[in-house]
């Protein structure tokens, strides 16, 4: 099994309630899935931790086995690097360099850059004509295609995107959407997308719906 | 509204606490920094001047009987009636210890301690409580007297300074004056000494003095630097105040939303900055105070010539200094406001309220076009330049050019390191400097600033010592100098001072034009003392053997420059005849051109001249002995009689001190600079998130971005200080080759001290890691979820 959560428990430190109680579910590999829920209910939270980027306070996260909750820091960021790819809704690139060196940067992080393949990504995503420019000179939709270049560039076994369609209008949102969901399946990895679009979660095969912290 | 707005604009700083106790301690430490110079270059000063003072009163002209007898009381008054600028001594031996009575209220500034300047010393000083001054040994050894005895550096060694009135009782010399000093000034319609007294000589002041215009020449050069660290002081209440305005734009877009009009609101801001000031400036000034207080040496002495502190220790401080101080800080903040409050009042309404220090970037075209103005400026002048008016000039230019130099040349440099990075992190590494840099530039200016004042002071400080120190040998070579009053007491000295002295070197001069400029032409003996203790600047090949068989003359460094007189031009030095330039000597203090020829020569020329002044060599030992000897023989009073060698240790003594006060000043300057890279890297930490955010997001760990966030701060510091050699050595070079030859008429040569600039560098690298060390650990200890919130918020 690629993800494996069990009983997934956080709380931000200061919060009364729980932010998740008790979520659990299996992702397999090359297996999508669509992440709901209103606006409060947890998903980035969840997502967070699935990442590597925050920690659980009880349960297991589990990515191919390995239970990240007992990872140090370190390792934490090494599976950021190479394992796990986030796309935010916002500000996923680094702002000092241009589009070519931020698509490539996460790849020569993990030591897996292959020009070629950056290549390919960057025409399959219409970034050509951009590789020059810094972030800030680029459209939101095209800056989301950067990140969606970035993200698979060293091939990941897990990507994680969090409302990446979220600050897009619909027609760019769908040509994004589409675009993500081809370049994943093609590399096999799986996929979990938080979006409050129920048109785009529909798209997808598999669902689940957080409320309060808790699947339903 | 007011109350409204001020409510918002107070607001502000409660949540932002952080960025208000920046901004305060900004123009606190601008303020202190100006202040505690201020400090220490008049504790230089002071020293200066305690030696010159004390140098034989050699400093001041001097009238006294012909016949070295007491001058009458009415004598003098008569004198100060026919408008003469004169004041009563009266000396004599207290014990072993020589007592001098002096008059505070008539003497010239700089004599001993005790000055009219000093209000609190005066009152007790002349209240009869009794008070006598001397160095802390000298105390020891004087008998008992019932005066409160005063410790003081600033007295000449083994001397005791009173009142003329407790002297006069002490000494039990009634109503006499032994001798009086001329002050420098005097007016012009006092009437002449042979009409007023015809039996009193006046003499004038005498060569020791060239140490005092030397060390003048030191002043200008301490005084220029003290406006480079308020340049220093400048560029961080800049910084500070610079930060603030940009960290409140959001909220001033708010407030005039709501309809608060642009002109009330500056204006509200305007008095806001003011009371800051005002404060920051009170605790500036303290700071200066302390910093000065724990610095320096001998801190009493010190502080009493600076805040005329009253002599039980206790410092009070002078209003002047203090007002300045505040002026400074309300008139740093005016000037760094200026800029800010003008760039607000034309931000339209809409205008983004993200602070804009990345998009300062955008100005440095324009820093590029100044800085090469400027530059451009202070080269023309260094070549063509001239009058002493240019050379403030070019050091302003020199100045502002490479502070404005800075920030694109580290651009150049970090672009190139992006080209040569290889690594993916090593890259970006490169590239987040750079777009840092806009918001560091103001403190790295101040480091650049305060590193090259560094450079500068220490070079010229050391360049100074060791032309002082050889200038010391070469002048005060004899033990003893005496000088004779008329002919019969100078054939009383050549008839008594062999017997004792291993040699007497009489000194001949005359006054003559020379080249038609002002000249003195001194006629000296061949003797070795010469020889081994003068430094030609150039020099012929055995120029002494030539000076010696009478085939030329050595000329002063001043007659060189002014007249043109280069190494075997001839000199006429009386009609029909002239000798060749065999050497040029470096004469530093003197205004006037000088002419040395070997004694034979001048006895040629000049017959009538008779030799008043004379070196003699002797053991150190046996001066106090030929000093009796002298003045019970040959009626040569104590002041006419010059003891060099202890001249020359009180002076290396003083250089000693002024090296320890100008290391405080290196070290003050470094840390205000440190301080204020600290300042602007926790300023910057908040608007860096979304930089660092997606890095830490892609896989690398905070403590890895801490790291390299220290390792920034370093190796801009490291660029920087590579930068500030350069400035700082032109600096040193615009003061030493320019500005004191524009002022004096000679050229202080300069040394390099790569040690002390590898030490200075040293401190700069720590300075810089020391002000990275709090924020870096700050982002190493981060909580994940404030990093994440850069991708929930809109920033
Ligand atoms: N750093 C934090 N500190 C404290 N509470 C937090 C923090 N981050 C999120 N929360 C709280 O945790 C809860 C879940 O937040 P989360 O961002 O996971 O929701 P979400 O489902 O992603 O919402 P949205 O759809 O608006 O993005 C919210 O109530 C939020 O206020
Ligand atoms: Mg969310």
């Amino acid at each position: 099994m690629l993800l494996t959560l069990r009983e997934v428990t956080k709380t931000y430190p200061g919060a009364e309630a729980p932010v998740l109680r008790g979520v659990s579910f299996d992702l397999a590999a090359g297996e999508m899935l669509a992440l709901t829920g209103e606006s409060g209910s947890g998903k980035s939270t969840l997502l967070h931790l699935v990442g590597g980027l925050d920690t659980a306070d009880s349960g297991v996260v589990a990515i191919e086995g390995t239970d990240l909750t007992l990872l140090d820091d370190a390792d934490r960021a090494a599976l950021r690097r190479g394992t796990a790819g986030v796309i935010f809704q916002q500000f996923n690139l680094i702002p000092s360099l241009t589009v070519a060196a931020n698509i490539a940067f996460q790849a020569r992080l993990a030591r897996r850059h292959d020009p070629k393949r950056a290549q390919v990504l960057s025409g399959r995503l219409g970034l050509t004509e951009h590789l020059h420019k810094y972030p800030e000179q680029l459209s939101g939709g095209q800056q989301q295609r950067v990140a969606i270049a970035r993200t698979l560039a060293p091939q990941p076994k897990l990507v994680l995107a969090d409302e990446p369609t979220g600050n897009l209008d619909e027609a760019t949102a769908d040509t994004v959407f589409a675009l993500l969901c081809e370049l994943v399946s093609e590399t096999g990895a799986g996929l979990i997308l938080v979006t409050h679009s129920e048109r785009l979660a529909g798209r997808m095969r598999r669902r689940l719906h957080l409320r309060a912290g808790q699947l339903t | 509204m007011n109350a409204a707005i001020f409510s918002a604009l107070f607001a502000h700083w409660r949540c932002n606490p952080l960025q208000l106790i920046t901004l305060l301690a900004g123009l606190a430490v601008g303020t202190a920094l100006w202040s505690g110079v201020q400090a220490i270059n008049a504790e230089a000063r002071a020293s200066y001047d305690a030696a010159a003072a004390t140098l034989g009163e050699g400093m001041y002209g001097q009238i006294t009987a012909q016949d070295g007898a007491p001058i009458p009381q009415q004598t003098y008054i008569a004198l100060r009636r026919a408008g003469w600028n004169v004041s009563p001594i009266v000396e004599g031996k207290l014990g072993s210890v020589r007592l001098v009575g002096i008059d505070p209220l008539t003497a010239p500034g700089g004599i001993g301690p005790v000055s009219v300047g000093s209000g609190a010393d005066l009152a007790a000083f002349l209240s009869g409580a009794g008070q006598i001054f001397a160095r802390a040994d000298t105390l020891l050894h004087l008998p008992v007297t019932g005066l409160q005895g005063i410790a003081t550096p600033e007295v000449a060694p083994n001397t005791a300074i009173t009142d003329i009135g407790l002297a006069q009782r002490l000494l039990g010399k009634g109503d006499q004056i032994d001798r009086l000093l001329v002050a420098p000034e005097q007016p012009l319609t006092r009437r002449p000494l042979a009409e007023v007294a015809p039996d009193l000589i006046e003499t004038d002041a005498q060569g020791s003095n060239d140490v005092a215009r030397l060390t003048d020449s030191f002043h200008l050069n301490l005084t220029a630097f003290g406006l480079l660290s308020f340049a220093v002081g400048l560029f961080i209440v800049h910084g500070a105040i610079g930060l603030a305005f940009e960290q409140r734009r959001a909220m001033v877009r708010t407030l005039r939303a709501l309809g608060v009009p642009l002109r009330r609101l500056i204006g509200l801001m305007v008095v806001e900055l003011a009371v800051l000031a005002l404060v920051a400036g009170v605790i500036g000034v303290a700071l200066g105070y302390g910093v000065a207080a724990a610095l320096l040496p001998d801190v009493a002495a010190t502080l009493r010539g600076l805040y005329g502190a009253d002599v039980s220790g206790q410092l009070a401080l002078r209003p002047v200094w203090w007002l300045s101080g505040l002026a400074i800080a309300m008139g740093g903040t005016v000037v760094a406001a200026a800029g800010a409050l003008w760039s607000l009042a034309r931000m339209p309404l809409l205008a983004s309220a993200q602070p804009r220090a990345w998009a300062m970037a955008r100005r440095q075209g324009r820093f590029v076009a100044v800085s090469l103005g400027l530059l451009a400026v202070a080269a023309g002048i260094a070549v063509w330049g001239h009058g002493l008016m240019a050379g403030f000039i070019l050091l302003g230019a020199l100045l502002i050019g490479g502070a404005l130099a800075l920030p694109p040349l580290l651009g150049l440099v970090l672009r190139l390191g992006e080209g040569w990075a290889r690594g993916p992190v090593a890259q970006w590494f490169w590239a987040d400097s750079r777009q840092q840099l806009p918001g560091l530039s103001l403190a790295l200016m101040a480091l650049l600033l305060a590193m090259a004042a560094n450079v500068g002071v220490s070079t010229m400080v050391s360049s100074f010592r060791l032309t002082f120190t050889s200038f010391l040998d070469q002048r005060l070579a004899s033990e003893l100098y005496v000088s004779a009053s008329t002919a019969e007491q100078a054939a009383a000295i050549t008839a008594l001072a062999p017997t004792r002295a291993d040699a007497v070197l009489p000194i001949l001069s005359i006054d003559q034009q020379i080249a038609g400029l002002p000249a003195e032409i001194y006629g000296a003996r061949d003797h070795a003392t010469y020889r081994d203790n003068w430094q030609l600047l150039r020099a012929v090949p055995n120029a002494w053997e030539a000076l010696a068989q009478g085939g030329g003359v050595l000329i002063n460094e001043q007659l060189f420059r002014r007249a043109g007189l280069d190494l075997g031009a001839e000199v006429t030095i009386a009609p029909g005849v002239s000798l060749p330039v065999l050497g040029i000597y470096g004469d530093y203090g003197n205004p006037v051109g000088q002419v040395i020829v070997t004694e034979a020569v001048f006895r040629r020329q000049f017959p009538a001249v008779v030799a008043l002044r004379f070196g003699l060599r002797i053991n150190p030992a046996q001066v106090a002995a030929l000093r009796a000897g002298l003045r019970d023989q040959g009626g040569v009073t104590d002041s006419a009689m010059v003891d060099q060698a202890s001249i020359k240790a009180l002076s290396l003594e003083v250089f000693e001190r002024t090296f320890t006060v100008t290391t405080a000043l290196n070290i003050l300057t470094l840390a205000v600079a440190g301080f204020a890279i600290l300042m602007s890297l926790l300023t910057l930490a908040a608007m860096r998130l979304p930089q660092l955010a997606p890095v830490w997001a892609l896989g690398l760990t905070r403590r890895r971005l801490a790291a390299l966030d220290l390792l920034r701060a370093m190796v801009l510091a490291a660029l920087t200080g590579a930068l500030a050699l350069p400035l700082g050595l032109a600096l040193a070079w615009a003061l030493l080759a320019v500005v004191n030859v524009e002022a004096f008429g000679w050229r202080l040569p300069m040394y390099l001290f790569p040690l002390d600039y590898l030490r200075l560098g040293g401190l700069a690298l720590l300075a810089a890691a020391l002000a990275a060390l709090w924020p870096a650990w700050r982002l190493s200890r981060m909580p994940p979820a404030r990093l994440l919130g850069v991708f929930r918020h809109e920033r």
